[in-house]
């Protein structure tokens, strides 16, 4: 166990001891405390660890992950794993804005609320959120899947590409070409494992509705000619 | 981008450490905001029949007692003061009427940057450890009080354009954001009597409030008419005289967060702000909802 004390030592050195493969192949587990809200904590790591962060984070926690398992134990502030490629990030508490922008992959676990902008422009991850997410979540959501197990705020999937959703509770308005989609078995069986990923298979499939693009907006409209 | 905190006292210990905790929160917002720096601060309520203004001259070592005199002489009665830095606050017996035309002949380089009861505001340019230290932010008392800490985007670095603005008796507002319908909305202000002292948006914001206030609505009510006829980006935290209100645009795109123990209440850009205050670690702590008026009183 590797462990960092962010009053003694600051951002900058853990990140470059992620960073330093001699050390981070080398170190299986970690542990940083004191994080009180600071910026970029446990940023760009591209190893098989186990990381816990005890406390509460700001902008860009866990960003860019590669392949480590990362637990927050606190709320995060805007932009928690941002462009991940691979690996789980937990967070035990809430998430601020834009949780899961443009990540490629891996899974995204949120055990309280999400603000706005859940999954912007998500490229691949699954995002599960035990809680609720803001309004314009899952804009231009491209791939994966964003699953609310709450209420969902205004405008879900606006512009939305081919990414999935699934919430359990209301949805206040859909955005452009947000459609409500039937569930089929494939997706109920798809919704099951990623609750079961999230640790959350009490949780019953049954109570979710799908939704998904309508397509519409995908090819330029020949009706539209006249106004160029 | 900016960095606002507020803080609201529930108990003795923070009213008697209210200006140290205020500034170890503005400290931690440095980086957001580097030009210029300000606090709001509500204490020592004045006597009935009295007022308290904050004064602010362009240079150190101003002739105040002078100003007193004078001062004295205007309301006919005694007047008490106190310096901080280059400003000073005065307590008046009588109103705040006609004390800015009355600076301007008298003293005209000299500036009113709060009236009321209990609201003192001190702001200068630089960091926040550079505007604390200048007026000596860390011994103050007080109920509540409010910090920014600005980068400027929208109208020049000036001690004039720093926040918090006050527009209003005991009333004051700290804005991170921007609004793009200002200049409309502060030639509908002047016509209503309310005074600016710059072009800057969030002193439109300020009057605004202050506007609706003097027409009967309460702060919640007063927020939320703002909502409909100010645009633009904000997170704003608003201080009158007994209460501390939050709110963000609809878009809300501008961050914030709230905890809350039974200590006290504050507000600020992000968590790091707050995690200096004591007991935050197990605060209940969230982040307010776009178009939703979070408020407390005293």
């Amino acid at each position: 166990m590797i462990e960092f004390d962010l009053d003694q030592s600051d951002v900058r050195e853990l990140n470059a001891a992620l960073h330093n493969s001699d050390i981070a192949k080398n170190q299986s587990k970690w542990k940083v405390r004191n994080t009180k809200g600071r910026h970029a904590i446990a940023v760009g790591i591209d190893e098989t660890l186990e990381m816990l962060i005890d406390g509460h984070v700001g902008y860009y926690c866990a960003g860019m992950n590669k392949h480590a398992n990362i637990t927050v134990n606190g709320h995060c502030g805007p932009g928690v794993a941002e462009n991940m490629m691979s690996g789980t990030v937990r967070i035990k508490g809430n998430a601020s804005q834009y949780a899961g922008a443009t990540a490629h992959g891996g899974l995204l676990v949120i055990e309280g609320d999400a603000s706005s902008r859940c999954g912007i422009s998500m490229k691949g991850v699954d995002i599960v959120v035990k809680g609720n997410v803001g309004h314009m979540s899952a804009f231009m959501a491209q791939k994966g899947c964003l699953v609310v197990c709450g209420d969902a705020g205004d405008a879900l999937g606006d512009s939305l590409y081919e990414a999935r959703l699934y919430v359990r509770g209301k949805v206040a308005s859909l955005g452009a070409d947000c459609i409500e989609k039937p569930m089929k078995l494939e997706h109920k069986a798809e919704l099951k494992e990623l609750l079961k990923q999230a640790n959350l298979s009490d949780i019953n499939v049954d109570e979710f509705h799908r939704y998904g693009s309508a397509r519409t907006l995908y090819n330029f409209n020949i009706d539209n000619v006249g106004a160029y | 981008m900016c960095g606002i905190v507020g803080l609201f006292s529930k108990s003795e210990n923070i009213e008697s450490h209210l200006g140290s905790y205020l500034s170890q929160m503005l400290i931690e917002m440095t980086e957001r905001g580097p030009d210029s720096a300000g606090i709001a601060v509500y204490r020592n309520p004045t006597d009935k029949n009295h007022t308290k203004l904050t004064v602010l001259s362009p240079e150190d070592n101003y002739n105040w007692k002078k100003v007193s005199n004078d001062l004295s002489q205007h309301y006919d009665g005694l007047v008490n003061f106190e310096i901080r830095g280059n400003q000073a606050t005065y307590i008046v017996p009588g109103t705040e009427e006609g004390i800015t035309a009355w600076l301007y002949a008298n003293h005209p380089d000299l500036k009113l940057i709060s009236s009321g009861s209990s609201i003192e505001i001190y702001k200068a340019m630089g960091l926040p450890t550079r505007v604390i230290e200048k007026f000596n932010i860390q011994e103050l008392t007080g109920t509540h009080a409010l910090g920014h800490t600005r980068m400027a985007t929208e109208s020049a670095v000036t001690t004039h354009h720093s926040h918090p603005f006050s527009t209003g008796e005991d009333l004051c507002l700290v804005h991170n954001g921007s609004l793009s319908n200002h200049n409309r909305l502060r030639r509908i202000l002047r016509k209503k009597g309310i005074i600016f002292h710059t072009d800057n948006d969030s002193e439109v914001a300020a009057g605004y409030i202050a506007s609706r206030l003097q027409q009967g609505d309460d702060l919640d009510e007063a927020l939320a008419a703002s909502i409909h006829d100010l645009d633009g980006f904000y997170t704003f935290a608003v201080g009158t005289k007994d209460g501390f209100a939050v709110m963000r645009d609809p878009i809300a795109c501008k961050p914030a967060v709230i905890a809350e123990t039974d200590d006290w209440v504050a507000m600020a850009s992000e968590y790091r702000a707050l995690a200096v205050l004591p007991g935050a670690k197990n605060a209940h702590c969230w982040e307010p909802a776009p178009a939703k008026i979070y408020s407390w009183k005293h």
